[in-house]
């Protein structure tokens, strides 16, 4: 035995060779079930989700007021709530989106690999990992404090976690536009900028894209960023700018501990309605990475 | 030819040679300017988030502390030590990362070793699904469906060990739906996604001709993976799962709503409890005052802490990563 030196990776012969063959098997159905056991809990949420959700949710659910929690499941809906995230979502994209975009470009077009790029690039994954709450706390002491609940505190909450994500997607997108291609329109005379907005992120657009529609789907489910920054009511608030409003993750959060079955239901019926938009914006990204990627690895 | 010259380049036929950065046309250097401005952008957020917060929080350090790290959290009687807090994040995170680091990387072993790449898309389409089921609609599962479910089996194991010396101080009851374990179970579905793409990654990066040299020599798979994948990913799966532990540190809503709100320390894991995200979220409402301070003080240890893990966490990837691309 002594002449083996590598044990992970000679045969011990000692064992009988049936065994080797089967402890292959043994581990192989264990990475099947382990598949498994991330599936179960997932079909278990997502059909509880829809069993309870889809006898609720209609038009006039997502269009009603929002009634007391007491009133019964078939009165009422969470029209403020779907016009809020549409609102603060729709904010915090046009915010993220553009900003997320340049910096990734500042990172790959200008930066290179130069010492500010790579810590710029390294502290964007980095803030990823910044928790979602504390971003909360952090718009309250900046903003809330000063200027009030308000919509917008609540968008710049979610763009603050968007960025990131936007920084990194583009930047990945970015790293697959072929150089030659950049070096041709350089060779026409065209400058950095143009170069940069006319050719290579044209030629990115898909996965820019792809990666931002992801972005905006993980914004749309965040409860914990607008607690404090939008403070939850139950009134319809078309004006972003001024006074507290709503969004569908926070009525769901208020809704969860009620002890009121009509509030329960609405609550399954709002779940279901998040998880819809969630799933709409990640088939519509998977469709624009199919559609429109010209690159890829 | 001039006229070509002249359109793309203004400055450029103007004689000697002067620095190429000013015989770049305004609009160009503009670009890069707001280019740089948004890439500095993450690092001012970053450096406004600790300076912001910390300062909201100065009040609860400078009255407590090292106070801030004591037992008792009583807003009533004035008394604010984050210790117990501290501990649930742990004990949940820990019993999270029990249950989802195996079996992410199992998945990320049968997505790169076992099955053909035309399954393997439909099986990362699945583990993404879980990533986009939100927080709060796990949180309303937990509380209304899982943790109900979940609480008989609790009290069959509470009973069954009750008395048994080291089972009967973890198991043991006072058990409860809403607990510690609750909120690890729920976190473990949450951070798996995470952490196995990361660990996918990573092990995607082992060179080919390493996998093949241990088949050559008539390994199995299994003996494949642990003599070829193994040595090559160990750090940068370590960097997944600090990565995964992080996210479950800052996991907020879902726990808020099934960790069942108790500021116990108890080494019972059916027991209530309650994590710094989790009480941030439950009481900030209510608070006011040295109460506000703390709690915004749980924010900065919660932000110090996942933001250390992380940058270790990063760099361990972004060092494995690199290796493999080597």
């Amino acid at each position: 035995m002594a002449a083996i030196t590598e044990p992970q990776l000679g045969p011990n012969l000692q064992e009988p060779a049936g065994w080797r063959r089967t402890k292959n098997r043994i581990a192989t159905t264990a990475m099947v079930l382990a598949f498994v056991l991330a599936v179960v809990p997932l079909v278990f949420v997502l059909y509880t989700v829809i069993a309870k959700g889809i006898s609720i949710i209609s038009w006039q659910f997502l269009t009603s007021p929002i009634p007391p929690q007491v009133v019964p499941a078939d009165v009422g809906g969470i029209g403020p709530a779907v016009l809020g995230t549409i609102e603060i979502t729709a904010m915090a994209t046009a915010m993220a989106v553009p900003l997320g975009i340049l910096g990734a470009v500042y990172l790959h077009e200008y930066g290179g690999k130069g010492v500010l790029a790579r810590l710029i690039a390294f502290m964007s994954d980095v803030m990823t990992g910044v928790p979602s709450i504390v971003m909360g706390l952090f718009l309250f002491s900046i903003w809330v404090l000063h200027f009030g609940f308000s919509g917008f505190a609540g968008a710049l909450a979610l763009a603050c976690l968007m960025l990131p994500i936007v920084i990194r997607s583009t930047d990945e997108m970015l790293k697959l536009v072929p150089n030659p291609l950049r070096e041709g329109s350089y060779a026409l005379g065209a400058t950095k900028a143009r170069v940069t907005l006319t050719v290579v992120l044209p030629a990115a657009i898909g996965g820019i894209v792809s990666g931002a529609l992801l972005a905006v789907a993980r914004a749309a489910g965040e409860t914990a960023p607008l607690l404090f920054t939008i403070l939850t009511v139950t009134t319809a608030n078309p004006n972003i700018f001024s006074g507290p409003n709503t969004a569908i993750p926070a009525q769901i959060f208020s809704n969860a501990t009620s002890p009121y079955v009509g509030a329960q239901s609405r609550a399954w019926g709002a779940a279901l309605t998040l998880i819809v938009i969630a799933f709409v914006l990640m088939i519509a990204a998977r469709i624009v990475t199919a559609r429109f990627t010209r690159y890829s690895r | 030819m001039s006229t070509v010259t002249q359109r793309a380049d203004p400055a450029g036929t103007a004689g000697p040679a002067r620095p190429l950065s000013e015989r770049r046309p305004l609009g160009d250097r503009t670009f890069q300017v707001i280019a740089l401005a948004s890439g500095l952008l993450v690092l001012v957020i970053l450096v406004l988030i600790a300076v912001s917060t910390t300062q909201r929080a100065s009040l609860w350090f400078s009255t407590e502390g090292w106070g801030i790290f004591g037992k008792i959290w009583n807003p009533a009687a004035n008394q604010f030590g984050a210790l117990s807090f501290i501990y649930g994040t742990a004990i949940t995170s820990v019993i999270a990362l029990i249950m989802a680091v195996p079996v992410s990387l199992g998945i990320a072993l049968l997505l790169t070793e076992v099955v053909p790449y035309r399954w393997a898309r439909p099986i990362v389409y699945v583990i993404d699904l879980l990533a986009v089921v939100p927080s709060v609609v796990w949180g309303l599962w937990g509380i209304l469906v899982f943790a109900p479910w979940i609480a008989h089996i609790y009290s069959d194991i509470g009973s069954a060990v009750n008395g048994v010396p080291v089972l009967g101080a973890l198991f043991g009851p006072p058990t409860s739906g809403a607990s510690f374990f609750t909120a690890g179970i729920i976190l473990a579905f949450m951070i798996t996604p995470i952490v196995t793409s990361l660990s996918r990654e990573v092990i995607a990066t082992v060179p080919a001709i390493d996998k093949e040299g241990a088949y050559a020599l008539g390994a199995t798979r299994l003996e494949m993976i642990r003599g070829a994948i193994w040595p090559h990913s160990k750090g940068g799966i370590t960097g997944a799962v600090l990565l995964g532990l992080g996210r479950a540190m800052g996991e907020t809503i879902a726990v808020a709503l099934v960790i069942g709100s108790s500021a116990t320390i108890t080494s019972h894991l059916f027991a209530p409890g309650d994590s710094m995200p989790a009480v941030i979220a439950n009481q900030f409402g209510e608070a006011s005052g040295l109460f506000r301070s703390a709690l915004m003080g749980l924010g900065v240890l919660l932000f110090v802490f996942t933001i250390i893990i992380n940058i270790i966490a990063r760099a361990i990837v972004g060092r494995s990563a690199e290796q493999g691309t080597a």
